[in-house]
């Protein structure tokens, strides 16, 4: 059967069956709407999110473009874990592989009044919001060309340019800061939103409720988007989190819209995150969504143990049947804007601006020992008359 | 000159802030309709309104968060911790976020937030409520801190804690915000102090008193001590800021007394005084006639005791007592 539910902005958007559905056996419809048990009910049938005005609105070039997004990520994901590998990157990698269509939907809507922060596995939304490869490649090798000299590493990407507020290191650590992002733009009168995307195992984070509370108390435009791919690092969702029917229900006790995202169609996340974000924009209230996702790779590179977990099948399963660039793929493939050549020649690019980020990085200096005095304070960076007053640094 | 209290003061500062600057907004616990714990928002939000003096719910690391994303859009945050006791519950956002996103984006984000609030023992409120954390935030590069002990120091040095563009955290004292002091007439002029500027609360050629906060004003008890029954001529070194931090004024000072007694409020074991001892020892070791002598707060938790808590903490009789060991 067919939900629909009234988005704040007037559209009638369509809410259906999600991935949620396919692996957990249940689910539930957004707030105000229903509550129903599972995905082997005859009476539910996947709905068009295509038709969703924020999607018919797309040109063939922007869905195309999309596409061209999740395979340049992948490709520079996969090119990032060979080089992991192969000991160039230090520290951790946490890679975002088979997750791309949230990122890039999401990214896909924002104006220029609407931010994005995230937590540590951030290459794609920083890749997302228009940061080029060669950047983030060079920090991955802690390179002076690096986004952030060299400074940050994998987990702390940033580019304020592109409304793009990091890669944060602390599970939840972000949350805050999203609900910052949007009190500025609500202090500031903009009609924007913030997007504050989070992990699965960052909601049992106190961070995170306090971050609720405020945000539905005081009203933000804050849109906060858990990732959900079933693990905790390396425990699984039912092994660390206690809920109902899902985790971004736990949004009704703050008073606040929800909903949940297939996150395997392109189309939905769009479609569900522009309600979201309007809500943001038009009403200045928060929404907690939950897109549910897979990883195929570990929590991070490191993490040795990641098809002890959970079966190799599960992994299979997810990259032959949900794996989001396949499906969106297939679904340009049958709207006839792409063919299998134009495919192939979309990843042959990528994987050579990939080869050609990796060829910058190992080419640029590393930072130089000077350098790991500067950008730590504003003020003695800008050699402001303040920084001349007192020592600020103490090395002796 | 006109006296007022030293709660006042910082009322003076916030309000000619607000006025100077539409992006600076007060926020905080009970800081708006009740006018603040301590009464050093008193009035504010009446003048202001809820846009810039604002109430939170009790959730430190939810509004301090807040304030520095709120920060990097350009919003001026100043967050009244009830009690920088409280910090521990924030710390992730104290010292990851306010103090090291501006490297981790290889200097693409300033925090400009100002996070305030009273920071010391001698109340009877128990170790939970009693910490003096300015040492251990000051270990943090990224965050600066300073530690007003006068009406006047805290005002202007609080206007420059807002207008400065790296987070300023303000340590102030329950214990000092019902006490008066000269403080300059706004007709007089925009009145601002630097950080990073030590005062010399009082001249003296013996022996130098290395302080800060409440504790200077237990220098000066102690010095006036020192002087009538010892005839022993202490001067009284104010840090008012730790980070940065004026070295040269306690270089100067100890090259001019070759003593030193470190005063300190903070916990012996890496406290402020541990630093400013290796500094001493770095720079002016030749002219020091005598060890470096500490006064700090007793190794211990703080104790509840009315009857006791008072000897835990730096005081006149407890600095005179270990000067006496040197000069």
């Amino acid at each position: 059967m067919e939900v629909r539910v009234l988005s704040p902005f007037g559209e009638v958007e369509p809410n259906c069956i999600s991935l949620a559905a396919f692996h957990r056996g249940r689910y539930v419809a957004s707030r105000n709407t229903f509550a129903m048990e599972t995905a082997s009910s005859p009476n539910i049938s996947p709905l068009d999110f295509a038709s969703s005005p924020i999607n018919k609105a797309l040109s063939s070039e922007q869905k195309l473009g999309y596409y061209r997004q999740m395979v340049r990520i992948r490709r520079f994901e996969t090119a990032a874990a060979k080089n992991y590998s192969q000991g160039n990157i230090g520290g951790f990698l946490h890679l975002y592989i088979g997750q791309e269509s949230l990122a890039v939907g999401a990214a896909s809507l924002m104006g220029d009044h609407d931010h994005m922060i995230t937590a540590y596995r951030c290459h794609a939304h920083a890749l997302a919001v228009g940061m080029g490869m060669d950047e983030c490649m060079a920090e991955l090798y802690g390179k002076a060309t690096g986004c952030s000299k060299g400074k940050g590493g994998s987990m702390h990407f940033f580019a304020p340019d592109k409304n793009f507020w990091g890669g944060h290191g602390i599970v939840a650590g972000q949350t805050p800061l999203g609900l910052g992002l949007g009190y500025g733009l609500k202090y500031q009168g903009l009609a924007g939103s913030a997007l504050c995307f989070l992990g699965d195992g960052a909601i049992n984070q106190g961070a995170f409720h306090e971050s609720l509370n405020i945000a539905a108390l005081f009203g933000i435009p804050v849109v906060y988007v858990i990732e959900n791919n079933g693990y905790s690092m390396g425990t699984s969702q039912k092994r660390s989190s206690a809920y109902k029917d899902c985790l971004a229900q736990r949004a009704d006790s703050y008073d606040m819209d929800w909903d949940i995202v297939n996150g395997e169609d392109f189309y939905e996340v769009r479609a569900k995150t522009h309600i979201a974000m309007e809500r943001a924009r038009k009403e200045s209230k928060p929404t907690v969504l939950e897109i549910n996702t897979y990883r195929y790779y570990g929590h991070s590179v490191a993490d040795a143990n990641h098809k002890k977990y959970r079966s190799p099948e599960e992994i299979e399963k997810y990259k032959k049947n949900h794996d989001p660039i396949n499906l969106w793929k297939q679904l340009l493939l049958d709207e006839g804007i792409l063919t299998e050549e134009s495919a192939k020649a979309i990843d042959t690019e990528a994987k050579q601006e990939a080869a050609s980020a990796t060829k910058f990085a190992e080419d640029s200096p590393a930072p130089t020992i000077e350098s790991i005095t500067e950008d730590v304070y504003w003020e003695t960076d800008n050699n402001t008359e303040a920084s001349k007053i007192g020592r600020h640094f103490f090395n002796d | 000159m006109r006296e007022i209290e030293y709660r006042d003061a910082l009322n003076e500062a916030f309000d000619e802030e607000l006025a100077r600057d539409e992006n600076v907004v007060l926020m905080g616990e009970e800081v708006a309709q009740y006018n603040g714990a301590y009464k050093v928002t008193k009035g504010l939000w009446d003048k202001w309104g809820d846009k810039r003096v604002v109430d939170t719910p009790i959730s430190e690391a939810g509004f301090i968060g807040m304030g520095i994303g709120a920060s990097m859009l350009g919003v001026r945050p100043v967050m009244e911790l009830m009690f920088w006791s409280f910090h521990s519950v924030a710390f992730d956002q104290l010292v990851n976020n306010a103090a090291c996103c501006r490297y981790m984006s290889g200097g693409l984000i300033n925090v400009p937030i100002v996070i305030r609030g009273p920071a010391n023992g001698g109340t009877n409120v128990g170790a939970t409520h009693s910490h003096t954390p300015e040492g251990l935030f000051a270990a943090f590069p990224g965050l600066k801190v300073c530690s007003p002990a006068t009406p006047a120091d805290a005002k202007g040095l609080m206007k420059t804690a807002i207008r400065d563009n790296d987070p300023v955290y303000v340590m102030e004292n329950t214990t000092l915000y019902g006490i008066k002091g000269d403080v300059p007439d706004p007709a007089d002029g925009d009145f601002t102090i630097p950080l990073g500027k030590a005062d010399i609360k009082r001249e003296g050629t013996d022996i130098s008193l290395i302080t800060h906060g409440a504790s200077v004003l237990r220098c000066l008890e102690a010095a006036e001590i020192l002087q009538n029954e010892h005839g022993i001529s202490a001067e009284v070194v104010d840090l008012r800021s730790i980070r940065p931090l004026d070295q040269d004024a306690i270089i100067e000072s100890v090259k001019k007394t070759n003593k030193a007694c470190l005063v300190d409020e903070s916990k012996p074991f890496c406290g402020v005084s541990a630093q400013i001892t290796t500094l001493i020892q770095e720079y002016a070791f030749d002219y020091l006639d005598a060890p470096i002598k500490r006064v700090c707060t007793i190794d211990a938790p703080a104790i509840y005791s009315p009857h006791v808590e008072a000897e835990q903490l730096p005081n006149a009789g407890r600095i005179v007592k270990q000067v006496l060991t040197i000069a």
